[in-house]
C-alpha cells in the first residue's frame, strides 16, 4: 500500500485552496470593489416611466378658461395579440388600406417588438373613436389609450396663446435634454414663454420590465416614485369676448388690433388677421392643418401686433409734438403757417390736407387738423436744436425720446420673438447720404413715414404713456400665476414695475396733446370713434404701401392706422388698429378702435355700433395679389416638387396656364395645393422624417412681398424658422415659376 | 463502537452527511429564489410538484431514499461490482448514439417519457468506482507507465464519446480524474506539463503568433543562459532545451489553429473567446462557414448570446453588493435577464440575493467539503476508499470551481452544474450517490476492501 504519496494530500489542498482564493477575489472585485453593477442591473430592470402632468390653464381676465386640456384618444396596438383579423372591416373602419395597415404593424414591430403595444394611430377623431369603441371585441390586439389635448374653448387668441407640439430635437437638444422624445413643448404665444410654469412637474414611476421589455410591476412598490404635479394656470388681462370681437372685425383683412389698459400694462386683446381657429393645431387634422397654414402666402400665422412693422404715418404725430413741448421749443400756443405744403426745404414736402385758415395756429389745431407741415417743422426745430450742436446729435436726442416711447426698442412682451420696429440710427443715414444729410433730408419722420415704423403693440403701448402723462407698465398677458412663488418672479416681476419714462413732459405739454386728440374725434378726421357719453381721444393714420411682384412694383390702397384712448381724464384702454390696403384711418380702423372701446368700457355695443360691427366683419379687403402671388408660389413649388421626385401630377395642373387666364373661380381651385409630402408632413409640428425635407426650404416658404410701404417685413417669421433649417438656400431657389 | 448499534449508524460520518445536508437545503432555497413567481402559495407550490423547487425536493427525496439504500449495502459491494458498473456506464453512453433525441445543441440526451436520461451525467459515479477499483489492484504498478495510460483510458474513453455527444462540458469533468492518479503516484511532472500546455494555449489566443514565439525563443534562450554550468557537463541537455522550443512554438502555429479549426465545436470556440474578452479570428470563423455553413447573422448572434450571458451574471453577481439584495427581490434573476438561472447560473441568485457575504459562505461550506473529504480519503485503510473519495472530491471541485468561475467571468461557460445546488434530478442524485457512497465507504474505514 502506498502511503509515500501521502505529501501530495497536502498539495492537493493547496490546490484547493488557491482556487478558492481566485474564485473569492473575483467575488471581491465584482461585488465590493466595482460599484458598476448595481447601476448596470437598475438600467436593466427598472424602467423610470414618465407620468406627465396636467398642463396648466390659461384664465382671461373673468377667470373663464381659454385654454384648457381635453382627453383625446390614441389607438394602440400589441402585435402578438392581433390574430383571427378582419383587417378589411378594420381598415375601412380607419380610413386607411390594408397595405398600410401592414406597413404600420411592421413599424410597430420594429421599434417596440411585438409583445408590447405600440401607436397605432395617434388622436382618433371623434368618428373614428365611436366605430372602435363599438367594435372593439372584433378586434384584439388593438386598445384606446388616453392621451390629454388642448382645447381652446373660445376658438380665439390663437396667436397669443400658441400652441404645444412634441419636441423635436432642437428643443431637446436647447433643453439640454431635458425634454425627451415624445414630450410635448409649447412651440409659441404664451405656450411656448410660460413652458415651465404650465408644463408642471414631471412625475417619475419606477416600473419593472423583464428580460423582454414587458413591466411586470412597480419597483420596491413605489418607495422611490414621484408624483407628478399638475401645471399652474395662468391668469391673464385678456378680455376674451373682446378678443373674439377683434378676431372677428378682422376677418379677410390684412391687419392687427391691439388693446391695453394703461393702468396695468395688461393687454386686452391683441388680434392679427388672417388668423385660424387655433383647435386646428391641436387634434388628429394638426400637421394638414398646420402645413396648410405655412403655406398661406397671406401669412395667417404670423402674429402681425407684434411682428408687422408698420410706418406709424400721423398716428406719431402726438409724440412729435411732445419732444418738441418737453425741449422746450415750442409751447402749446405755438402756430405753423401752413399753405398747404411744407416749403422750407424747398420742395414742397409734404403736401397737407388742409391749407390755411389757421389750421395749424396752436398745437391743440394741428393735432385735430393733423397738419403735416406742423410736424415735419416740429421735427426738423427738435433735429436742429442749438442746445446739441448739429443735426447728428440733435438727432439722437430726438432718438432717445421715441425710444422713451417704446419705438425702435423691444417692448419685452410675454411673447416670444417679438419685433423692435424701426428708428433708424444716424449711421444709417451718414451711409445712405454718405455723412451729408440735414434734417430735410429725412424730414418726413415728423409724420411717421421715411424709415420709422413701429408695430401695432408699440403703437398702442406710446398711446398708453401719453394717457398715463408720462409712465407705462412693460404690455403684458399674464397678471398673475396660480399659486405664485419667489422663482417666478422671473416671469411677472418686470411686468409689475413702473416705467416713468416721460414723467419729466410738463402736464400743460400733455394736457394740450391730449386735448388735441379729443379735438380729433370731435371734430378731425376721427369722428367715426366717437362714442357718445365718454370723451375719446384718437389719432388717425395713413401711410402709404406698395409691393413688388415678379419684379414689378405695385401700388397698393394705403394701410388704415389708427390710435386712440378712453375715457380723456381716466384713461381705461388703449387701442391701435391696423387694417393694410385699407385707406382713410376713419374709415375702417377708426369704427374698429370704438367697437374696442364700446366692448371693454360699456360692456356692449351701441345701435349704430351693432350695424357696423356686421358691415365690418362681413367685408373682405383682402389684398388682391395675395391670390397671384399663391398662385406663382404654388407653382414653383409644383415644379420644385417635380424636380425633386420627378413626380409631375402636380406640375401638369400647371402647364399652360397662366393666373391671367384663369377665372376667379378657377383660381380658387388651384389656391394652396399641397404636395403629398407636404400634405403628411409633420416639419415644424414635430420635425424630422417627413417628406417635405425633399423640397428646398423657398419652395416651402411663401414667398414675401418685399415692401417698403406698409405690409409687414415677414422675412424673419419665428414660427417658419423652426421649419427652414436652411434659410441661406431660399437666395437660391429657381426663380422661374410657370405663370 | 458497540455491537447493538444499527448497522446503518455504524461508523457514518455526520459532517459529511450535515454539509451534504446543508448544502441541498441552500440549492431548493437558490432554485425557490430563481424560479418562485409573485403570489403562489409557497406551502401548496413547494408540495404540489408543479414547480422546480418543488421538484428539486421531491428529487431530494428520491436521493434520500436511494441514500438510504446506499447506507444499507454492504461496503464490499462497490468494489466487486465496480467494472460492471463501468461496463454498463459505457454501454448506456454508447446507447446514447442510436436513441438520442434532437434537441438543439446536443446529442447526449435519451428521451424516456418524461424524462430526459443523460447518461454522460450519471457516468461519472463508475468511472470512479472502477479507477478506485483498478489502483487498488494489487498488481497494479503505478509507477509504470502501462498502468499510467491504463488508468488515464479508464477515465478518457467516457470523455471522448461524450465529446463526440458535443457534451464537452461533461467531458472534461473526466479529465478531473487525474488529480486521483496524481495522489496515487502520477509523476508531478506531467501535471505540470499539462499545466504548462494550458498556459501555452492561452497564450496562443491571447498573443500574436510572432510576438509569441520570439517571447518563446526567449525563454529558451533564458534557460539555457542560467543551466550554463549543468549544459557543459552534459551537451544533450541544450538539445532537450532546443526540442522542446521547438515542440511549444509548433502547439502555438499548428497545434492550437488546428484544435479550434477541426476538433473543437464552433460555439465552444466562441465561448473561449468570449471568456478572454476576444472577438473569434476571422481564420477560425471562416473555417467554420465552409465546415457547417450556417449564415452569418446567426453566427454573429451566438457570439453576442455567449457574451451576453455572461455580461448578464457578472452584473447580477456584481450588484447583488456586500450583503445582497435578499431572497426574491434580485431584478436580475427575477425577471429572466440571467439565462439558465436555475441550473448552470444558479450561483447568480445567491450572488445577488446574498451578496458578498453569501457567496464567501456558500464557498466556505464548499471548501469545507472539499477538505473533509481529503481528510477521509487519507484515514481509509483500503487503497480503493481512498481512490474512490480523491475521485469525489475531484469532480466536485471541478464542477463547483468551472460552474463559479464562468459566472465570474473567470472561465469559459460551458454548461455543467453547481454541485447539490443546480437545479435537476439527475445532477442532484449523482452527486448524492456519490456522497453515500462514500460515507457508505468511509463506514468501514477500518475494512481493506479489494
Amino acid at each position: 500500500m502506498s502511503v509515500f504519496n501521502q505529501s501530495r494530500s497536502r498539495i492537493i489542498r493547496l490546490i484547493f485552496f488557491l482556487s478558492f482564493l481566485i474564485i473569492v477575489a473575483q467575488l471581491f472585485n465584482l461585488q465590493v470593489v466595482s460599484g458598476k453593477y448595481s447601476q448596470l442591473a437598475m438600467d436593466n430592470a427598472v424602467f423610470p416611466k414618465v407620468v406627465w402632468p396636467e398642463r396648466g390653464i390659461i384664465y382671461d381676465r373673468k377667470n373663464r378658461p381659454i385654454l384648457n386640456n381635453q382627453i383625446m384618444f390614441d389607438l394602440v396596438v400589441t402585435p402578438a395579440e392581433v390574430k383571427n383579423f378582419d383587417t378589411t372591416s378594420f381598415c375601412r373602419m380607419m380610413e386607411i388600406d390594408t397595405a398600410e395597415f401592414n406597413k404600420r404593424i411592421r413599424d410597430a414591430i420594429f421599434k417596440n417588438k411585438a409583445i408590447r403595444p405600440s401607436t397605432f394611430q395617434s388622436l382618433l377623431t371623434p368618428q373614428m373613436q365611436a366605430r372602435f369603441e363599438e367594435n372593439s371585441w372584433k378586434y384584439p390586439g388593438f386598445a384606446m389609450v388616453e392621451r390629454p389635448v388642448r382645447v381652446y374653448p373660445y376658438n380665439a387668441a390663437a396667436h397669443i396663446l400658441g400652441y404645444i407640439n412634441e419636441a423635436d430635437t432642437r428643443d431637446i437638444e436647447r433643453s439640454g435634454n431635458f425634454y425627451r422624445m415624445g414630450d410635448y413643448i409649447g412651440k409659441s404665444g404664451l405656450e411656448s414663454n410660460y413652458e415651465r410654469v404650465l408644463m408642471g412637474q414631471r412625475g417619475v414611476q419606477h416600473l419593472i420590465k423583464d428580460n423582454k421589455n414587458r413591466l411586470v410591476g412597480n419597483y420596491e412598490n413605489g418607495v422611490f416614485d414621484t408624483a407628478a404635479v399638475a401645471g399652474r394656470g395662468l391668469r391673464t388681462s385678456i378680455d376674451i369676448e373682446l378678443q373674439q370681437m377683434a378676431e372677428q372685425l378682422l376677418a379677410n383683412k390684412v391687419g392687427a388690433v391691439v388693446a391695453i389698459d394703461p393702468k396695468t400694462g395688461g393687454i386686452l386683446a391683441m388680434a392679427s388677421g388672417p388668423t385660424f381657429d387655433p383647435n386646428q393645431l391641436t387634434g388628429p387634422e394638426k400637421n394638414k392643418n398646420y402645413s396648410r397654414l405655412v403655406l398661406d402666402v397671406a401669412g395667417p400665422l404670423l402674429n402681425r401686433a407684434i411682428k408687422g412693422q408698420y410706418p406709424p404715418g400721423s398716428t406719431f404725430k402726438p409724440m412729435g409734438g411732445l419732444v418738441a413741448l418737453d425741449e422746450g421749443l415750442i409751447t402749446p400756443a405755438y402756430g405753423f403757417p401752413c399753405g398747404g405744403r411744407y416749403t422750407l426745404c424747398g420742395n414742397g414736402k409734404p403736401a397737407c390736407t388742409h391749407s390755411g385758415g389757421g389750421h395749424a395756429a396752436n398745437l391743440r389745431l394741428a393735432i385735430a387738423n393733423s397738419c403735416n407741415s406742423y410736424f415735419t417743422h416740429v421735427y426738423r426745430m427738435a433735429a436742429d436744436n442749438s442746445k446739441y450742436g448739429g443735426v447728428k446729435k440733435g438727432y439722437m436726442h430726438w432718438k432717445e425720446y421715441m425710444n422713451k416711447f417704446g419705438l425702435g426698442v423691444r417692448l419685452g412682451i410675454d411673447l416670444p420673438s417679438e419685433d423692435k420696429g424701426n428708428i433708424p440710427d444716424t449711421a444709417v443715414y451718414n451711409k445712405e447720404y454718405r455723412g451729408s444729410w440735414s434734417s430735410c433730408t429725412n424730414l418726413t419722420l415728423g409724420i411717421g413715414q421715411d424709415k420709422m415704423t413701429a408695430t401695432p403693440l408699440q403703437l398702442a403701448n406710446a398711446m398708453c404713456i401719453i394717457a398715463n402723462k408720462g409712465f407705462f407698465y412693460t404690455p403684458h398677458f399674464v397678471s398673475r400665476i396660480d399659486s405664485e412663488s419667489e422663482a417666478d418672479s422671473v416671469y411677472v416681476n418686470r411686468y409689475r414695475q413702473k416705467h416713468e419714462v416721460l414723467t419729466h413732459i410738463s402736464d400743460t405739454a400733455y394736457r394740450a396733446t391730449i386735448e388735441g386728440m379729443a379735438d380729433v374725434v370731435r371734430v378731425g378726421t376721427a369722428r367715426s370713434a366717437a362714442i357718445p357719453g365718454i370723451e375719446v381721444c384718437a389719432k388717425t393714420g395713413t401711410a402709404q404701401n406698395s409691393t413688388i411682384l415678379q419684379g414689378k412694383k405695385i401700388d397698393l390702397p394705403n394701410n388704415s392706422m389708427f390710435v386712440c384712448f378712453a375715457p380723456k381724464d381716466d384713461p381705461k384702454i388703449c387701442v391701435a388698429v391696423v387694417v393694410e390696403n385699407a385707406g382713410y384711418g376713419g374709415t375702417w380702423a377708426g369704427p374698429i378702435s370704438r367697437m374696442m372701446m364700446e366692448k371693454y368700457l360699456l360692456d356692449s355695443l351701441t345701435t349704430r355700433s351693432k350695424a357696423d360691427f356686421e358691415r365690418i366683419a362681413n367685408t373682405n379687403i383682402m389684398p388682391a395679389y395675395l391670390k397671384k402671388l399663391q398662385f406663382i408660389t404654388d407653382s414653383a413649388r409644383a415644379n420644385e416638387w417635380f424636380r425633386k421626385t420627378k413626380d409631375s401630377t402636380y406640375l401638369r395642373r400647371f402647364l399652360n396656364k397662366s393666373y391671367a387666364s384663369l377665372s376667379p373661380e378657377e383660381v380658387e381651385t388651384y389656391a394652396g395645393i399641397r404636395m403629398p409630402g407636404i400634405d403628411n408632413e409633420q416639419a415644424g409640428l414635430s420635425d424630422s422624417n417627413s417628406n417635405l425635407a425633399v423640397l428646398t426650404p423657398a419652395a416651402r416658404k411663401p414667398l414675401v412681398p418685399v415692401n417698403n410701404g406698409g405690409s409687414p417685413v415677414r422675412s424673419d417669421r419665428p414660427e417658419l424658422i423652426a421649419v427652414l433649417p436652411n434659410e441661406k438656400n431660399s437666395r437660391t431657389r429657381s426663380n422661374n415659376p410657370i405663370v | 463502537m458497540s455491537q447493538r448499534d444499527p448497522a446503518i449508524s455504524k461508523g457514518i460520518d455526520w459532517s459529511l452527511i450535515g454539509i451534504y445536508l446543508l448544502l441541498v437545503a441552500i440549492g431548493i432555497t437558490a432554485v425557490f429564489g430563481a424560479t418562485y413567481k409573485e403570489g403562489d402559495p409557497i406551502l401548496q407550490s413547494f408540495l404540489g410538484f408543479k414547480t422546480d423547487y418543488s421538484k428539486q425536493l421531491y428529487f431530494f427525496g428520491v436521493s434520500g431514499i436511494i441514500g438510504l439504500f446506499i447506507l444499507l449495502t454492504d461496503s464490499k459491494f462497490f468494489p466487486a461490482t465496480a467494472n460492471l458498473w463501468y461496463a454498463a456506464g459505457i454501454f448506456m453512453l454508447l446507447l446514447v448514439f442510436p436513441l438520442h433525441t434532437n434537441i438543439s445543441g446536443t446529442e447526449s440526451i435519451i428521451k424516456l417519457g418524461s424524462f430526459n436520461l443523460q447518461p454522460a451525467e450519471f457516468c461519472k459515479i463508475p468511472v470512479a468506482l472502477a479507477l478506485a477499483k483498478y489502483l487498488s489492484r494489487p498488481e497494479t504498478d503505478f509507477s509504470k507507465t502501462r498502468s499510467q495510460l491504463i488508468a488515464a483510458a479508464i477515465a478518457l474513453v467516457p470523455a471522448v464519446i461524450t465529446i463526440a455527444q458535443k457534451e464537452t462540458g461533461l467531458a472534461l469533468v473526466f479529465f478531473s480524474f487525474s488529480l486521483v492518479m496524481y495522489r496515487e503516484g502520477l509523476p508531478s511532472g506531467i501535471l505540470i506539463i499539462g499545466f504548462a500546455v494550458a498556459v501555452l494555449v492561452v497564450a496562443t489566443l491571447l498573443l500574436e503568433p510572432n510576438t509569441l514565439a520570439f517571447i518563446l525563443i526567449g525563454l529558451a534562450v533564458l534557460v539555457a543562459l542560467l543551466m550554463r554550468r549543468q549544459i557543459r557537463r552534459d551537451k544533450s541537455l541544450l538539445f532537450k532545451i532546443a526540442v522542446l522550443c521547438v515542440i511549444c512554438v509548433g502547439i502555438q502555429r499548428f497545434g492550437v489553429p488546428f484544435i479550434f479549426k477541426s476538433v473543437l465545436g464552433k460555439h465552444q470556440v466562441e465561448r473561449i473567446y468570449s471568456t478572454i474578452g476576444r472577438d473569434v479570428p476571422d481564420e477560425y470563423s471562416r473555417g467554420f462557414v465552409e465546415g457547417s455553413a450556417p449564415a452569418p447573422a446567426s453566427d454573429k448572434k451566438k457570439t453576442n448570446t455567449a457574451d451576453y450571458n455572461v455580461k448578464q451574471s457578472k452584473i447580477a453577481i456584481g450588484s447583488g453588493g456586500v450583503l445582497g439584495k435578499g431572497l426574491l427581490k434580485g431584478t436580475q434573476t427575477r425577471y429572466g435577464f440571467v439565462p439558465e438561472q436555475r441550473t448552470d447560473f444558479i450561483f447568480d441568485t445567491i450572488g445577488e440575493g446574498f451578496g458578498f457575504v453569501g457567496c464567501f459562505i456558500l464557498l466556505g461550506v464548499y471548501i469545507l467539503l472539499l477538505f473533509r473529504i481529503v481528510a477521509v480519503a487519507e484515514r481509509q485503510r483500503s487503497v480503493f476508499s481512498r481512490c474512490y473519495a480523491y475521485g469525489v472530491a475531484s469532480v466536485f471541485f471541478f464542477h463547483m470551481g468551472i460552474n463559479i468561475a464562468m459566472t465570474i467571468g473567470l472561465a469559459p461557460v460551458i454548461g455543467i452544474p453547481l454541485p447539490l445546488i443546480s437545479y435537476g434530478g439527475a445532477s442532484l442524485l449523482t452527486f448524492s450517490v456519490m456522497i453515500f457512497i462514500l460515507v457508505r465507504l468511509d463506514a468501514d474505514r477500518q475494512m481493506v476492501l479489494r
